[in-house]
């Protein structure tokens, strides 16, 4: 299939506007005519659902959760940004749009990303109409702060919990839908798969999570907003529920899987304890502000800190090594997410990493405590300082925080067209769930931005274009091709129970984990990525003859759920390698250790790998089809990073 | 550290359950409480037994999922913890801990320690928003709010819904819930225009999940893992009863 972006004529500031008014609108009477299924509620899958409904289309929406408002957009700590320039700072649409794609390494669509922009300002007043309390000025107007990427305030927040307020305000409206009875909310239901008859997105299975009970749902289009895979690492800051089971199943259905490689590594995270840990805790950016990161400078050093023998806050000046400072002075502790993580990576693979694993840096506080005193350190970082001690139990006024890069976030998802529209007609992905507009690195603040975007002000207009041209007659789960994928998903279910083997889904997905993250994470090249394949089909072979679930798929059966969610990363995780071998080049998130440049950095090849990567799905156990959209830049200049 | 742990077990909703004694060994101090419970399970899944289900997702204290009543306290013995941010070095090597679902009849049992929460949803919807729909909103600085309100409707906003108020009261009152909410929207221009409506038909929902009566004892405020003051239900007294009093429902 050729890969038609759609993106229309014209020029980049016209192209949204143009568009809006060419696509076909859908009567307000018809309106009530038509179903569409949304699953999800994070940010764009609550605002989506509740913007479709206000429209007047019936709209079913589904979640895992036991309530729509805990979809891991609630755990958004930063905030968001908008191109409102209401610090006189000279911030634009075009500014927006021009950061953005160059902090993505020119791996985004442009058309896409300018929208993105263009929409962004109005979020913001949706935003504050709903309630949504954001942090202000003693004037009474909005506050704005900093954000990495960008020489310009435009991010919002709403203290450290911007995605929660926001959250609360697209469930408060879809609660408001459901009251009204144009949503019918579905919870704790997981999406298992796509029914696609005739080619077109008519409807999902599900299963009832408390019951067991696989169910079918018909409806004229389908939106995916759930989210992203960053858990095929086992180790994130994902929540422990997010999965790519329900991209994954659209994919097996004909949707595209773009740029799967793309995956983000945030430098500051609090390291792994022990073999125990179930998730990664993000400390902010902002720290990196005061902090300085530093290491050892020699190996025996690094040894006798991890041995306890000696203390960080005694280790001479003369011994320490401020790797950031020394390697990049123009940028030192500041440098962008990826240049960070992937040296702190490097310090411990010298041996140098400190803690009792030796996986984690110093992130030194002292001298800021020194030169303005706990006090105003607390005023700035208190809630953060008291947070990592509750999880560490280490002071961190006294001693250096321990800090450690983690999986945070994927760019690449669901291959989509300007509309949103996957490869499969009537199936749309939204939000994180898609790849459309961070490239191969998201910026800071950026990503509530987008779940919002694609939610309320473009899946609205684009959706309708393609309902105009399906008849409105009423759709039924009566079709054979419903009853087909129930027997599949029941099969599936069936066959995981049946194994009574010896391993549980969480050592599969740890096993999984460790291979990502060793041979696809921070740092990959092509031995490494091909060693990774295979090891990735032989755990995958393993675990469909040695996992062990016990009791029904009758009942509430978490063990069960897990499995399947292992099942389907076992699968994504094989795609992911794929991806980063074929994509010989660095940038962004993805580095390949082959291409660098002599000073170590990130070297692009954009002769011949600026595009987007969309994987087509072959069948079972059969190599994806790699089919290729060429990217163009015609506002931007493509240009090498430089941070010294 | 090794603990006996007395768990609430109980197969669905229709089931009688009972209290469950397990062992756990090794177990690190640095683990949280949930990974403790992730030791427990994976021992249950070797041994061939049934693991304990219980709600969780974030695991960083703010999504509202974890729900566990720890020796008779929500969410453990830490004040202003979540059940995941509670660490095992607040136990002691030989400790005997009882683990319990929230209790309130408005809370049934789904199973073990997962309970259905889904009233505090139905709360909500009964008036927990302003009618805006998308689209069409006036700018953001348009309407300008003092920092100070602004920062106490924020406060409000905070609450992560997990329930742990109710679960905390002897009434298994859900007073502290619905009054965030009141408040935060009371105390904001964009919540005027619902304000009267909002807070009667938020407060007939609560009585008809079935949560009990508010007799200010304050255990709710106390326990509240994110510190909801319990100021917020003054609030709500008032603004329900200038509602009452003024009411335009004529029902």
């Amino acid at each position: 299939m050729l890969l038609d972006s759609k993106i229309p004529e014209g020029p980049l500031a016209e192209k949204w506007e143009k568009h809006k008014f060419n696509v076909k609108l859908v009567n307000p009477a018809n309106k009530r005519k038509y179903d569409i299924i949304v699953v999800g509620t994070g940010l764009a899958g609550a605002s989506a659902a509740a913007s479709l409904a206000e429209l007047g289309y019936n709209v079913k929406a589904f979640t895992y959760h036991d309530s729509p408002r805990r979809a891991h957009s609630i755990a958004a700590q930063g905030g968001i940004n908008a191109a409102k320039n209401y610090q006189n700072d000279g911030d634009s649409v075009f500014r927006l749009f021009y950061d953005t794609i160059k902090g993505g390494d020119y791996r985004a669509r442009e058309a896409n990303v300018y929208r993105l922009a263009q929409v962004s300002v109005n979020i913001i007043d949706q935003c504050v109409a709903q309630g949504v309390p954001f942090a202000r000025e003693y004037g009474g107007l909005l506050a704005n702060r900093s954000f990495g990427g960008a020489q310009v305030s435009r991010t919002f927040y709403a203290r450290g919990q911007t995605g929660q307020q926001l959250l609360l305000g697209a469930y408060s409206a879809l609660s408001r839908q459901i009251a009204y009875g144009k949503v019918k909310m579905y919870t704790r239901s997981e999406m298992l798969d796509v029914v696609v008859i005739d080619g077109q997105a008519r409807g999902i299975v599900t299963r009832n999570l408390i019951t067991g009970e696989i169910e079918t749902h018909a409806a004229h289009a389908v939106v995916l907003a759930t989210g992203g895979y960053g858990n095929v690492f086992y180790l994130s800051t994902n929540a422990k529920y997010c999965n790519v089971t329900a991209a994954w199943r659209a994919h097996k259905k004909g949707a595209y899987f773009a740029n799967p490689c793309f995956t983000q590594i945030h430098p500051t995270c609090i390291p792994v304890s022990g073999d125990y840990q179930s998730k990664l805790t993000l400390m902010s950016e902002s720290l990196r502000n005061d902090g300085r990161v530093w290491v050892p400078k020699t190996v025996e050093m690094a040894e006798r800190v991890r041995q306890g023998q000696i203390k960080p806050q005694d280790i001479a000046e003369d011994d320490r090594d401020y790797f950031l400072e020394r390697k990049y002075p123009a940028f030192g502790n500041l440098v962008p997410r990826d240049v960070a993580s992937r040296n702190a990576k490097l310090m411990c693979d010298e041996g140098r990493g400190v803690g009792s694993t030796g996986l984690a840096v110093y992130l030194d506080f002292s001298e800021i405590i020194k030169r303005t005193g706990a006090e105003a350190v607390s005023q700035k970082y208190g809630n953060l300082f008291a947070m990592y001690e509750k999880i560490t139990d280490e002071d961190p006024y006294k001693q250096p925080m321990r800090i450690y890069p983690a999986v945070h976030y994927t760019m690449g998802g669901l291959w989509v067209d300007y509309n949103l529209q996957t490869t499969v007609p009537g199936l749309y992905a939204t939000g994180e769930c898609n790849f459309s507009d961070h490239g191969a690195n998201r910026l800071g603040a950026s990503a509530l931005m987008q779940g919002l975007a694609d939610g309320y002000f473009v899946i609205p207009y684009t959706i309708g274009d393609y309902l105009a041209s399906t008849p409105p007659k009423p759709v039924s789960t009566d079709h054979p091709a419903f009853a087909e994928s129930k027997a599949y998903v029941q099969a599936r279910t069936e066959r995981l129970l049946s194994i009574n083997g010896t391993r549980t889904p969480d050592q599969f997905h740890k096993a999984l984990g460790h291979i990502m993250w060793e041979y696809c994470g921070m740092a990959r090249n092509a031995e490494g990525l091909r060693h990774a394949k295979a090891e990735i089909q032989k755990l995958r072979s393993e675990f469909w003859s040695d996992v062990k679930i016990v009791g029904s798929g009758e009942e509430m059966n978490q063990a069960l759920e897990k499995a399947g969610r292992v099942a389907d990363f076992l699968e994504l995780g094989e795609l992911m390698v794929d991806d980063a071998l074929n994509r010989n080049e660095s940038c962004g998130g993805h580095f390949r250790e082959e291409y660098q440049t002599p000073e170590g950095e990130a070297l692009r090849n954009d002769d011949e790998y600026a595009y987007v990567a969309a994987w087509e799905y072959q069948g079972e156990n059969q190599p994806e089809k790699l089919n290729k959209e060429e990217l163009t830049f015609e506002n931007v200049k493509l240009t090498q990073r430089s941070y010294k | 550290m090794n603990l006996t742990l007395n768990v609430w077990r109980q197969p669905n909703r229709q089931a009688q359950g009972k209290m469950v004694e397990y062992h756990v060994k090794d177990i690190s101090p640095d683990m949280s409480f949930l990974e403790m419970l992730d030791v427990l399970n994976e021992d249950l899944l070797h041994a061939g037994q049934d693991p304990v289900a219980f709600d969780h997702d974030c695991r960083e204290g703010i999504c509202g999922s974890c729900d566990l009543f720890i020796n008779g306290r929500s969410h453990g013995p830490e004040k202003g913890t979540t059940t995941c941010q509670l660490h095992m070095r607040k136990f002691s090597d030989g400790d005997t801990i009882t683990i319990e679902p929230w209790r309130a009849n408005a809370f049934p049992v789904n199973k073990d320690l997962s309970v259905d929460r889904s009233a505090f949803d139905r709360i909500i919807q009964a008036g927990g928003y302003v009618s805006v729909n998308t689209g069409g909103a006036p700018d953001g600085n348009e309407i300008p709010i003092p920092k100070e309100i602004a920062d106490r409707a924020f406060e409000a906003a905070t609450c992560i819904s997990c329930g742990a108020c109710v679960a905390a009261c002897k009434n298994a009152s859900a007073m502290l819930f619905v009054s965030a909410k009141v408040s935060q929207l009371a105390l904001l221009p964009q919540g005027q225009p619902e304000r009267k409506s909002r807070v009667e038909n938020m407060i007939a929902q609560m009585d008809k999940e079935g949560f009990g009566a508010c007799s200010n004892i304050g255990s709710c405020a106390a326990e509240c893992p994110v510190g909801i003051s319990l100021e917020n239900i003054a609030i709500l007294n008032r603004e329900f009863l200038a509602a009452k009093a003024t009411s335009n429902n004529l029902a």
